[in-house]
C-alpha cells in the first residue's frame, strides 16, 4: 500500500499539491503513480514564467516503461522548477513528496483547490484502479 | 491460474513485482529494474528462466532431423557440449521460433526454446520429427537460472561442487556441460560472461539461495529486456515472429547456406527471398531526451532522395549508455541516419549494427 500524506491534495490524474509560504503550491506525483510507472529516466518541465491551466499537459514523466503526461492541478504562473530531474530523474521514484517535485505554481484562481481530491478522496481513486 | 515457476516463493521473499508474462507469473523487479541492470553490467546477477523450455532430441537420427529442422546446421557441432544459436522456420521462411542447440552426443542434442512458442513450437516438431527415429522428451521438471556479470563465474564458482568446478573449468563461450545434477552453460541473454544453469527442481530453490548469500543480485524481466537489447540481441514477437524471415532479423549469420544439398525447411522460399532482397533489422541510437518504443516510424530518405519508412521493433533507454536504444525493421537502403517520429516530432537517430553494449561496454 503506497503512502499517501494527509497533508496534501491530490488531482485524480495522481499529481499531488502542497502549500508553500508564499501562497505558491509545489506539485508532484504520487507515490502510486510512480510506482506503476518504475524507474524514471527523463523528466520534461515547464519553464519558469510559463502560464498553466488546470488540466493542461504541462511536463512529461518518462520512465523505462513508459511516457506520462503531467497535468498541472492549478492555473497560475510557473515560479520554479526542480532542475535537480535533468540528472536526478530518480528522486521522483525515491522520493516523491519530496525531492521528487516537479514544479511551484503561484494559482491565478485559488477556488480551483476546491475541485481536487484530499487524502481520502484521492486513495478511493487508487483503490478503483 | 497463471504457471508459477519452482522459484516463485523465492521471487516473494526477494520482494519481487510479478506480473504475467505469456501465462507464467513472473518477476518484473525486485525494486529497481535500472539497479538490477547495472548490477549485471558491474558485478552478478541472476534471473529466472525456468520458464524456458527444454528439450532432449534424442536416437539414431538426431542430427539428420536437427539438419532439417534448423537453419542453422547442427553438423557443424562436433565438440560434445557445444552450442549453436538459430532459427527454426517454417515452409515460407518465416521465424518459428530462436533457439540454442546443444549437441551432447552424436543421438543425444538438448534445444531450449521460448516459453511463449512452446505449444507451436512442440506441435511443429511432434509433426516435422515424423518419419524419423527421434525421440522427442520435454523436460519440465528441470529449472534454469542465469548467472550474468563481470563477477558472474566467480561467484558461482564458490556455489559449484569440485567436481562442477574442475568440468566449467577454462570451458570456452557457448558450451555446455552436465556436471553431476546441473547443466551448466556458457550461454546467457546480456552480452555479459556468466552461466545458464539447468537444475532439477527439487534443488532449485537451494541453488537460488546459494547464489543469494554469495552476492548475486535478483534480476527481473524488465532487467534482462534491457540487458539483451543493449547487447543486440533479438525477443521473439518482438524483433521476428512467423511473419519475419531471418535475414529481415539480423540472423542472416545463423542461416547455414552451405552445404548446399542440405534441404532445411524454409531453404526454398528463403532463397527466392534473398535474391529478390529483403528488409533488414539495425540498431538505432538516440541521444536527444526521450525513448523510442516499439512500434514507433522510422523514416529515412535512401541514395535517391527518396522517403523510405521502416518501425520500431524494440526500444528501450538503455541505463548503461543514459540514452535511448532501438532496433528497427528498415528497408535495406537505409544509410548511417534516420528519424524516429515520437510524440508527433521526428527525432534525429544514428544508424548501427544492432549491438550497444558487450562486456560493460559502448560496443559501437
Amino acid at each position: 500500500m503506497s503512502n499517501i500524506p494527509a497533508e496534501l491534495k491530490y488531482a485524480s490524474s495522481h499529481e499531488w499539491i502542497r502549500k508553500e509560504e508564499d501562497g505558491s503550491y509545489t506539485v508532484g506525483i504520487s507515490e502510486h503513480a510512480q510506482e506503476l510507472l518504475g524507474d524514471m529516466v527523463f523528466v520534461e518541465l515547464p519553464e519558469v514564467g510559463d502560464t498553466v491551466s488546470a488540466g493542461e499537459d504541462c511536463a512529461v514523466a518518462e520512465s523505462v516503461k513508459a511516457a506520462s503526461d503531467i497535468y498541472s492541478p492549478l492555473s497560475g504562473e510557473v515560479l520554479a522548477i526542480n532542475e535537480s530531474l535533468e540528472d536526478s530523474p530518480e528522486l521522483v521514484n525515491s522520493d516523491a513528496y519530496g525531492d521528487g517535485w516537479f514544479f511551484r505554481v503561484m494559482p491565478s484562481d485559488v477556488a480551483e483547490i476546491e475541485n481536487l481530491l484530499d487524502a481520502e478522496g484521492y486513495q478511493a481513486v487508487v483503490d478503483d484502479e | 491460474m497463471a504457471n508459477k515457476t519452482v522459484l516463485f516463493n523465492k521471487h516473494l521473499e526477494a520482494g519481487a513485482k510479478m506480473v504475467d508474462f505469456h501465462g507464467w507469473d513472473m518477476p518484473i523487479n525486485y525494486g529497481s529494474q535500472i539497479e538490477e541492470h547495472h548490477a549485471v553490467r558491474q558485478d552478478a546477477g541472476m534471473f529466472d528462466v525456468s520458464h524456458m523450455t527444454v528439450v532432449d532430441v534424442t536416437g539414431a537420427q538426431a542430427c539428420d532431423f536437427l539438419r532439417k529442422l534448423l537453419a542453422n546446421d547442427v553438423a557443424k557441432l562436433k565438440v560434445p557440449g557445444k552450442a549453436l544459436y538459430g532459427g527454426m522456420l517454417d515452409h515460407n521462411a518465416g521465424v518459428i521460433d530462436d533457439l540454442i542447440t546443444y549437441y551432447l552426443s552424436d543421438t543425444h542434442y538438448r534445444i531450449v526454446v521460448n516459453s511463449a512458442t512452446r505449444e507451436k513450437d512442440l506441435a511443429w516438431i511432434a509433426e516435422q520429427v515424423k518419419g524419423f527415429d527421434v525421440t522427442i522428451t520435454e523436460r519440465p521438471e528441470l529449472a534454469m537460472i542465469a548467472v550474468q556479470g563481470p563477477n558472474a563465474k566467480a561467484k558461482a564458482a564458490s556455489v559449484f561442487n569440485d567436481a562442477q568446478n574442475q568440468a566449467v573449468e577454462g570451458m570456452k563461450p557457448f558450451f555446455g556441460v552436465q556436471a553431476d545434477s546441473l547443466f551448466i552453460a556458457t550461454t546467457g541473454y546480456t552480452g555479459e560472461a556468466g552461466y545458464e544453469i539447468i537444475v532439477p527442481d527439487a534443488e532449485a530453490e537451494a541453488l537460488w539461495q546459494a547464489l543469494l548469500d554469495n552476492g548475486v543480485r535478483p534480476c527481473g524481466l524488465g532487467a534482462r529486456d534491457t540487458l539483451r537489447l543493449e547487447a543486440g540481441m533479438n525477443l521473439y514477437g518482438l524483433d521476428m515472429d512467423e511473419s519475419v524471415n531471418p535475414l529481415a532479423a539480423n540472423m542472416g549469420w545463423t542461416v547455414a547456406w552451405e552445404p548446399t544439398d542440405r534441404d532445411f525447411i524454409g531453404r526454398e522460399a528463403l532463397t527466392a527471398i534473398k535474391a529478390a532482397g529483403t528488409d533488414k533489422l539495425v540498431g538505432l541510437v538516440m541521444e536527444a531526451k526521450g525513448v523510442i518504443r516499439p512500434g514507433m516510424a522510422v523514416f529515412f530518405t535512401d541514395s535517391d532522395g527518396v522517403e523510405q519508412q521502416g518501425a520500431i521493433t524494440s526500444g528501450t533507454f538503455s541505463p548503461t549508455l543514459g540514452y535511448s536504444i532501438a532496433m528497427a525493421r528498415v528497408p535495406n537502403s537505409v544509410g548511417e541516419v534516420a528519424e524516429v517520429e515520437m510524440r508527433k516530432k521526428r527525432v534525429p537517430v544514428k544508424v548501427i549494427a544492432p549491438s550497444f553494449v558487450r562486456n560493460g561496454k559502448q560496443a559501437f
